[in-house]
């Protein structure tokens, strides 16, 4: 079968690789008809993840077609189209009774190599390095998928694939960053990036019941999405403005009830801390940019959420705890618990409170892959979302 | 005979009475010898680094003791340099530590002979000289109270090369995971660097194990403790290459979430220290392997199965690519 292969920082190859099989008796094979590529895999791409190896398969945003199922699966047959959501969820640990599947205890094979690195370990991962899990991913024509029962969500057929592909992992991520704010009625939701995972903070927070949200970017198109599709009520460009000065004035001098980084590791800022950051990942003193992270923090309102949904992967330098600490803030994280999320959001699908393909720019077949990632990852032609289409 | 192997495990404390018991020699089989080993490990090292210095350059050596850089005295310190490596590789190689720390006293003599000497023929430099000798005194000290220190263990105890203490929650009884456990012949199922276990009646088993280069080394194992419910104690008969004891005691998580695994294992692995930090630059940490192991255990347990991933069905970090070669169980088995 054809899949896209990482092959060492910023190289990722459509390549010829053999079809995956059922391993364990509760796998299901997925015939791939959409696969999207997540702004997380551009920190693969860049190699900012630890243990990815070359011929890996990336992604972990698909949806497809049942084509074989292990003999224990009881809840999917040949023929179901489903979206399959990227954390792997054993459904029976402790961690996944408590609906927090993105803590499985049983889904990482490599979980002792991910406790090293941070601690304990979460759960596997589609495509998404050897640190958690190994697993192959879904920008691929084919792929295995443990815990068939679990996982995979079934989606009528009188929705399209654009419509629900992104219930894998952005919509729900999204989501779970507003559901961590504990939004009441009147609250206002301050939202940094305007990337697809912000885009769907911005609509979740105003599904939740928050009165304003604000978006925070510096790509004028994005803020433009978040504004007129997203349902953002303020935008803030912070190439032009200074973002702590703009909120205050946008909040009576509170700050917002809650704040949502949705950038990551690879934060831009100006700024004297800002371009320290840069040379600190450079020189291995963080591995992460906090830029963001740490701008929401310095914003939210005493006693305030701050929503952690961008990924970070290891290390931060000039981290204020200070602030955390002294202003009663609670900080927030975690990667979604899709599973936990999927069933409700399809049904916001079905009603029609959104339509999730507003975020798609660019719908391109998975043979072209490499051109893709370029396009997605250097944001040429306005890219904002980029969906590959298996044939 | 109380040690910090038992102390917290109020289920492992109300068994004890005034008695030597069973327990009692469990607790001595894995009373920890560690400190002590570690300072014996820790003369051998620097026994090591010493005699490379003074192998590699004894000009500089001789520099900082303040004795004389000349040809003749480079070439005595030469000979010392390999005496020192000799006596380093023994300790490290964990057999009879006790004799090589003697080795090492005899030789710390030598030395501080050597240096009266020179402080005697050069007059000069008599503060370095002073120095030095201080040191290698002190030196000399830590090797002989280690070595007494050793002798006072029997050989048993002294499993030095590896360590391993690691836990797990199951969601299951401690009933549960006793029965399963106790079946030592499906170990091998999540312990992938067992072979095989056969079981010979209530207490003996034979173990066969994956060595390093491809060999497999056998052993006869006896089980020294068993306590349905609670602990599973055994170790490996006097004959086995690699001697080795280990325990697994259950206790309730608090909070309903099941059973708590604690294992703690020991191997005298041929070559001691130095074959853990080899072992350790080749990617076969002991600890991780544990841990894997455990976590295997746990997703029999909960799931029925070993998880699978496309690249965990290869040894060792692998290209998450799916392959038509082998499965997983095909590997397992």
């Amino acid at each position: 079968m054809k899949a896209a292969c990482w092959n060492g920082k910023k190289k990722v190859q459509v390549e010829d690789v053999p079809d995956p099989r059922i391993l364990n008796s509760g796998d299901a094979i997925i015939k791939v008809t959409s696969t999207a590529i997540c702004g997380s895999d551009i920190h693969l791409f860049n190699g900012f993840i630890p243990s990815m190896e070359k011929g890996d398969i990336l992604g972990h945003e698909f949806m497809g077609e049942v084509v074989e199922v292990g003999r224990a699966v009881k809840k999917l047959k040949v023929g179901d189209r489903v979206v399959v959501p990227f954390p792997i969820a054993c459904g029976h640990c402790t961690a996944c009774e408590a609906g927090t599947f993105s803590l499985c205890e049983n889904s990482n094979p490599n979980a002792p190599m991910a406790a090293k690195l941070w601690g304990h370990s979460p759960c596997g991962i589609f495509g998404y390095s050897h640190l958690l899990g190994g697993y192959a991913g879904g920008q691929a024509e084919y792929v295995r998928v443990p815990f068939a029962d679990v996982g995979p969500l079934k989606v009528p057929s009188d929705l399209t694939d654009d419509q629900v592909l992104f219930l894998s992992d952005i919509f729900p991520t999204g989501f779970m960053a507003a559901d961590m704010c504990d939004i009441k009625p009147g609250a206002v939701v301050a939202v940094w990036g305007a990337g697809p995972v912000g885009q769907f903070a911005v609509a979740s927070a105003k599904m939740l019941g928050a009165e304003r949200v604000i978006c925070i970017d510096h790509i004028r198109s994005r803020l433009d999405l978040a504004g007129t599709r997203a349902g953002a009520t303020d935008l803030i460009n912070f190439d032009e403005v200074d973002v702590y000065e703009t909120l205050l004035e946008m909040t009576g001098g509170r700050g917002p009830d809650a704040a949502i980084d949705a950038v990551g590791l690879e934060a831009n800022g100006h700024g004297a801390v800002a371009a320290f950051d840069r040379i600190d990942q450079a020189m291995m003193l963080e591995t992460d940019r906090p830029i963001a992270l740490r701008q929401a923090i310095r914003c939210v309102r005493n006693g305030g959420v701050v929503s952690v949904a961008g990924v970070y992967g290891g290390f931060i330098d000039k981290f204020p705890i200070g602030a955390i600490v002294n202003r009663a803030l609670t900080l927030r994280s975690g990667q979604c618990h899709v599973q936990r999320y999927n069933k409700r959001l399809l049904e916001r699908i079905q009603n029609g409170d959104i339509d999730p393909s507003f975020i798609i720019t660019h719908r391109i077949p998975l043979s072209e892959a490499t051109e893709a990632y370029d396009l997605f990852v250097n944001r040429r032609d306005g890219c904002e979302k980029v969906v590959l289409k298996v044939a | 005979m109380t040690t910090a192997a038992i102390e917290g495990h109020p289920a492992l404390e109300l068994d004890l009475s005034d008695e030597p018991t069973a327990m009692d020699r469990l607790a001595r089989a894995v009373s920890d010898p560690a400190p002590l080993l570690r300072r014996a490990s820790g003369l051998g090292w620097f026994s090591l680094g010493l005699g490379f210095a003074e192998l590699v350059v004894p000009g500089a050596v001789a520099r900082l003791i303040g004795a004389r850089g000349d040809g003749d005295g480079r070439r005595w310190l030469r000979m010392f340099g390999a005496r020192e490596i000799v006596a380093g590789l023994g300790i490290l190689s964990g057999r009879q530590r006790a004799g090589w720390l003697w080795a090492r006293v005899a030789g710390d003599v030598l030395d501080l002979a050597a240096l009266g000497r020179v402080s005697a023929r050069t007059g000069r430099e008599r503060s370095r000289v002073a120095l030095a000798t201080a040191a290698v005194a002190g030196v000399t000290l830590a090797d002989a109270l280690t070595a007494v220190q050793l002798a006072r263990h029997a050989p048993g105890e002294l499993v030095g090369g590896i360590d391993v203490k690691r836990s797990v929650t199951i969601k299951a009884s401690p009933t549960d995971v006793y029965d399963r456990f106790r079946q030592l012949e499906s170990l091998p199922r999540f312990m992938t660097h067992l072979e095989s276990v056969t079981v010979h009646g209530e207490k003996r088993s034979t173990w066969r194990a994956r060595a390093p280069l491809g060999t497999t080394v056998e052993w006869e194992a006896e089980i020294t403790e068993d306590i349905p419910d609670v602990l599973i104690a055994w170790r490996s008969l006097p004959g086995a290459s690699v001697p080795n004891g280990g325990s697994v005691r259950l206790r309730p998580a608090p909070g309903n979430r099941g059973t708590e695994l604690h294992v703690h294992l020991k191997y005298d692995v041929p070559g001691g220290e130095l074959a853990r930090v080899f072992a350790v630059l080749f990617g076969e940490e002991p600890g991780l392997q544990v841990a894997g192991d455990l976590l295997r255990f746990k997703q029999m347990m909960e799931l029925g199965d070993v998880v699978d991933s496309d690249a965990s069905i290869h040894q060792g970090r692998h290209p998450g690519r799916p392959s038509h070669a082998v499965t997983g169980k095909q590997v397992r088995q």
